[in-house]
């Protein structure tokens, strides 16, 4: 009996301990999937732009952080259960996702692209090199046009959740199959194997792919932004947590300023991706 | 508690049911046939053949049924040569790719409910049939099969609850079935556990009618 009560006590203790331990670290969730954004290498530590950001922003932040790793479906609601305290995983910041959450200032941003497999008959659509959604002029539209006859019966495949599935949903391409995918990696996957007649993502994602496979993977049409794109990626953190969201808004502004994220966004992206 | 969420979200999770009970009804149409093969094969004299058969379930009894839909999609899609034949038509669909690995993994364990099944069958029974000269084809289709159904019922109900929810895997390659389509509601309102208490519900209300058509059967069929 002593020995249980000892033992149930070392175990209660130590419960607490690691809690405690735990409670005035900042952690920081992200996905670990979505190349160069945020990825792991081959022993699986965690690396990227982002993951080297959060260390830099902590830095200035002044306190303990922890990195924590969620798949990307459930990134949302695992902050609203507080299972971590922000999100920093190439999020863009939309209107819908506000509706949620709350975002810093956008620290990085980046196109989006239509991707195919050499030889493809999308290949050649002929389109200005980018459009931005928010307002789109009289050339954006017409190139809406276009890959809306492009696209017509043809099966395009993202990864769930993103902002790349909420375009191609609202319509502004025509009705096609759209097909979703848990990671990234899948979407490529099936790119590659032809089950996808075009695959929409970050231009940086496929352009990433086919540098490590080896894969004929060519990006087409225009680059998006804006409207269904959002404004830019920002750090995702709970409505009702004011003080971190200025605490992380005050660190961007510091390491902006400093030249941090741009210093970072280049070894990481090929390009100053920084906002 | 979004109860407004669970009740918008109610008719589109009962369409996508429709897919689940698609990709259930098919596995398991299937999946009988090969169960009622292996089970044939297993208890062949043959070493070789009833080794294969055994090899078989092993194989698909003793590995993930996720692993075994990731081969046979994502896996399968990467070999090159797989692409140019008559394969790739129905390779290149998601709906097939997963009807054929819930099929295979449900003949395995078919195979074994309907084997052990056989083989509780008590030897008077067949020596009955043969004393009143009946012809051996016979027995096995009118003595031996009717008496293994009758044994395997309740297992095979177990089986097909299993199965049931094995089919929320299909999700996983991009079909939008009954989980899947939860997912997807819950990517653009963040709200899991409403989503997911309306699909679980569906989920335990189809097992309750599965679990209440079985115990029926056995009834009906009981000596």
């Amino acid at each position: 009996m002593n020995i249980i009560k000892k033992f149930s006590l070392g175990v209660l203790i130590t419960l607490f301990l690691s809690i405690s331990a735990n409670a005035d670290k900042i952690k920081i969730g992200t996905e670990g999937a979505y190349p160069p954004w945020n990825s792991k290498d081959a022993s699986g530590k965690l690396i990227g732009f982002e993951v080297e950001l959060a260390w830099t922003l902590c830095r200035y932040i002044g306190e303990q952080c922890e990195i924590v790793e969620q798949d990307w479906d459930g990134m949302i609601p695992a902050l609203i259960m507080r299972k971590f305290d922000a999100i920093m995983a190439g999020m863009s910041i939309t209107a819908e996702r506000q509706k949620a959450i709350s975002f810093s200032q956008g620290y990085a941003d980046e196109v989006a692209s239509l991707a195919v497999m050499k030889g493809s008959s999308l290949e050649g659509i002929e389109t200005p090199a980018g459009i931005n959604l928010t307002k789109p002029n009289a050339a954006a539209k017409k190139a809406l046009k276009t890959l809306t006859a492009a696209l017509d019966g043809k099966t395009v495949c993202v990864q769930t959740a993103t902002i790349h599935q909420n375009f191609l949903d609202s319509g502004d391409v025509g009705k096609i199959n759209v097909r979703t995918y848990k990671t990234q990696d899948e979407v490529n996957l099936d790119l590659a194997s032809g089950r996808c007649d075009a695959a929409l993502a970050a231009a940086v994602a496929f352009s990433d792919y086919a540098e490590k496979s080896g894969k004929p993977v060519v990006l087409v049409g225009p680059t998006f932004s804006g409207g269904a794109f959002g404004n830019g990626v920002g750090v995702g953190i709970r409505k009702d947590d004011t003080e971190l969201l200025n605490t992380f808004n005050k660190a961007i502004d510091k390491a902006r300023k400093n030249g941090d994220i741009s210093r970072i966004a280049t070894k990481w992206f090929g390009f100053d991706a920084s906002m | 508690m979004d109860f407004e969420l669970m009740i918008n979200s109610f008719p589109k999770l009962l369409n996508a049911t429709l897919i689940t009970l698609k990709l259930l009804s098919a596995s398991l149409f299937f999946g009988l046939f090969i169960g009622l093969l292996f089970a044939i094969l297993r208890m062949n004299k043959n070493p070789l053949i009833n080794k294969f058969a055994y090899c078989y379930s092993y194989v698909f009894r003793g590995t993930p049924l996720l692993v075994q839909i990731f081969i046979i999609y994502f896996g399968l899609g990467q070999i090159e040569f797989l692409r140019s034949t008559v394969l790739w038509v129905i390779l290149k669909e998601p709906y097939w790719c997963a009807i054929i690995a819930f099929s295979l993994n449900t003949g395995a364990y078919t195979s074994e409910i309907l084997r052990s099944a056989f083989q509780t069958i008590k030897p008077g029974f067949i020596e009955a049939g043969k004393s009143l000269g009946i012809p051996n084809k016979i027995i096995f289709y009118k003595i031996q099969i009717p008496i293994a159904i009758k044994q395997s019922l309740p297992a095979y109900g177990n089986e097909i609850i299993l199965m049931l929810k094995g089919t929320s895997l299909a999700s996983t390659v991009t079909l939008m079935d009954l989980t899947g389509v939860a997912k997807y509601i819950i990517s653009t309102t963040f709200k899991p556990i409403e989503v997911f208490i309306v699909a679980g519900g569906i989920y335990l209300f189809m097992t309750f009618i599965i679990h209440n058509a079985i115990k029926f059967l056995e009834k009906k069929y009981s000596y």
